[in-house]
């Protein structure tokens, strides 16, 4: 059964990449980003000095305990929170607020339990005052990509944990954004369907080339998806370290259990072994 | 209210109307067996002639349609401004922070209070019962409406605002939609104080109206008119509030969808690793 009934496999083959970010253009730059957190109590400090180049079309996932900041990051990247100091460059423009060229995608599915399923992948085109009709096939075509074209009129209340994430997935892509930003989207899955919607998300990514930033707090997830894991350390929040995952695409789950894999594992949860427990 | 409609079965429908014969009966029986005076506890068949005259002279059809004219207009009136006001002080702080004293005085302040000022201000006419159940209404609407607003989800609004979205933008899809369920509340309270409003306040002094149509009978000794009347107020009550809630079954119409069975036409990828065990479930059951 394949996740994506409209990915064929020419269309998912992987298409020639750089293995090298200081070889490719750099989309995204992060220089001397910090974040402070705190108005009256004591102040908390929730980025220390976060550099971090990302290129176009790369899938880069962030992995770190609870209060590495890895939320406050993605927060700061979707324009929702100012930084304390830094700058963050989104080609050769600073970032100062919410972009329309961005797709957030959260723990939670957030939908809106009002809307229909196709209405629910609509909202980015409503938000952004773009044609609806234009938008209408894509809409369409992205729900079939995840299997849920029997759906588009159904209420979220009618679908799984599993179909509303994915509904929450193919809605930050609707409007056709450079980036997508997800924060633990998988998190309140259970483990098996968690494996499935991976792989679902790397074709997803094969097939759209995206410019990917995955935070997680599953290091196995992140050593599957992303071209490079950034692995971050709490109390200040600041890069660890940046690891390149030199694994073939398209992944499969059966790679999860090779040497390979279980040495970047190891290595990453080397950093967390020194900083305390991972949860 | 707990969900009781798998008692709902015909042998437990009987025992509801038989359970109803033996109240009545004890009702009719309790002036000989209790030995109550009918000028306390009239018996239910001196209740129900009462009735019949009333509604058959169009006695109460008349007085129960200037009481049902005072209550939807109030309601409507004090229903309005107290949804336009908690959608102000939801949206301004400013506003807010100088009128919340106000609100704060007057919510811990029995509105029925009001009425015989309103009485002497407004005259016997229907001004000062709709004034009294406007001003009843207004509070639970207000108060249902700025706590709707303030209830929509954090992550929801960061979803609207990361995309470029506008605060009117947020507004209009997602505060006032996620509002909806404490407003239709808001209406409901604010419908069932406005008929206890009107009936007071014509107690209080009126030329129409069930409540002064009771009031009277009161002062004639004929309590089994007055019992009558009570009826047609609780007929009045138990209608408006079903309109109310057929209403909100409508606009609410997410809050009562189920999770659609799946089975096999839905979830297919995640369905997969489980499958195998759907498969050897069937020919068990066929057989």
């Amino acid at each position: 059964m394949t996740l994506l009934k409209g990915a064929s496999a020419a269309e998912a083959s992987p298409k020639p990449r750089p293995l090298d970010a200081s070889s490719s253009r750099e989309f995204i730059r992060i220089r001397e980003v910090g974040k402070l957190f705190g108005g009256r109590g004591p102040v908390v400090t929730a980025l220390q000095d976060i550099n971090l180049d990302i290129a176009l079309g790369e899938f880069v996932a962030v992995v770190g305990p609870s209060g590495c900041g890895k939320s406050t990051l993605l927060r700061i990247l979707a324009g929702l929170i100012p930084t304390n100091s830094g700058t963050v460059w989104f080609g050769d423009r600073k970032l100062e607020g919410p972009r329309h060229d961005i797709g957030v995608v959260f723990q939670s599915p957030v939908l809106f339990p009002w809307r229909t399923v196709l209405d629910n992948v609509l909202i980015p085109i409503d938000v952004q005052k773009l044609d609806r009709k234009k938008y209408l096939s894509r809409a369409r075509d992205l729900i079939n990509l995840v299997g849920l074209s029997e759906f588009e009129q159904r209420y979220p209340a009618e679908l799984s944990g599993g179909m509303q994430q994915r509904v929450g997935i193919v809605r930050a892509l609707v409007h056709d954004p450079a980036m997508l930003l997800m924060d633990e989207p998988f998190g309140a899955l259970d483990a098996m369907t968690r494996e499935h919607m991976n792989v679902e998300l790397q074709r997803l990514w094969m097939a759209q080339s995206k410019t990917i930033l995955f935070i997680t707090h599953s290091i196995s997830e992140a050593v599957f998806l992303a071209d490079r894991v950034v692995v971050m350390t709490p109390r200040p929040g600041r890069i660890a370290e940046v690891l390149d995952i030199d694994l073939p695409r398209e992944r499969t789950l059966d790679m999860m259990t090779t040497p390979p894999f279980g040495e970047y594992v190891r290595r990453i949860r080397a950093h967390f072994g020194t900083a305390g427990v991972m949860d | 209210m707990p969900d009781l409609s798998s008692l709902d079965t015909p042998k437990n429908r009987i025992l509801s109307i038989l359970l109803l014969c033996l109240v009545l009966a004890i009702w009719q029986a309790s002036p000989v067996l209790f030995k109550i005076p009918a000028f306390i506890l009239p018996s239910a068949s001196a209740v129900a002639i009462g009735l019949w005259r009333g509604l058959t002279s169009g006695l109460y059809l008349y007085h129960g349609a200037v009481t049902l004219f005072e209550v939807l207009a109030g309601f409507a009136l004090g229903g309005s401004l107290g949804l336009a006001l908690g959608v102000a002080v939801a949206l301004n702080r400013r506003f807010a922070y100088f009128i919340y004293p106000y609100i704060i005085m007057f919510q811990s302040m029995p509105k029925v209070a009001l009425a015989p000022l309103f009485v002497l201000w407004f005259g016997l006419g229907v001004t000062s019962k709709i004034v009294t159940a406007a001003l009843v209404a207004f509070f639970p609407m207000m108060i249902n409406t700025i706590s709707g607003l303030t209830s929509a989800d954090k992550d929801r609004i960061d979803l609207i605002l990361s995309l470029g979205g506008s605060e009117r933008q947020v507004f209009t899809m997602l505060r006032f939609p996620s509002a909806l369920p404490f407003i239709m509340a808001g209406l409901e309270i604010s419908m069932a104080l406005s008929l206890i409003g009107t009936v007071v306040t014509e107690f209080l002094g009126a030329d129409a109206g069930l409540g002064m149509l009771m009031q009277s009978m009161n002062f004639m000794m004929d309590v089994a008119g007055s019992f009558s009347i009570l009826i047609v107020l609780a007929v009045v009550g138990l209608v408006l509030n079903h309109a109310l809630v057929m209403i909100r079954h409508r606009v609410l119409f997410w809050e009562r969808l189920g999770r659609v069975d799946s089975g096999a036409a839905a979830d297919t990828s995640i369905a997969e690793p489980t499958a195998p065990q759907a498969d050897s479930a069937l020919p068990a059951q066929q057989k």
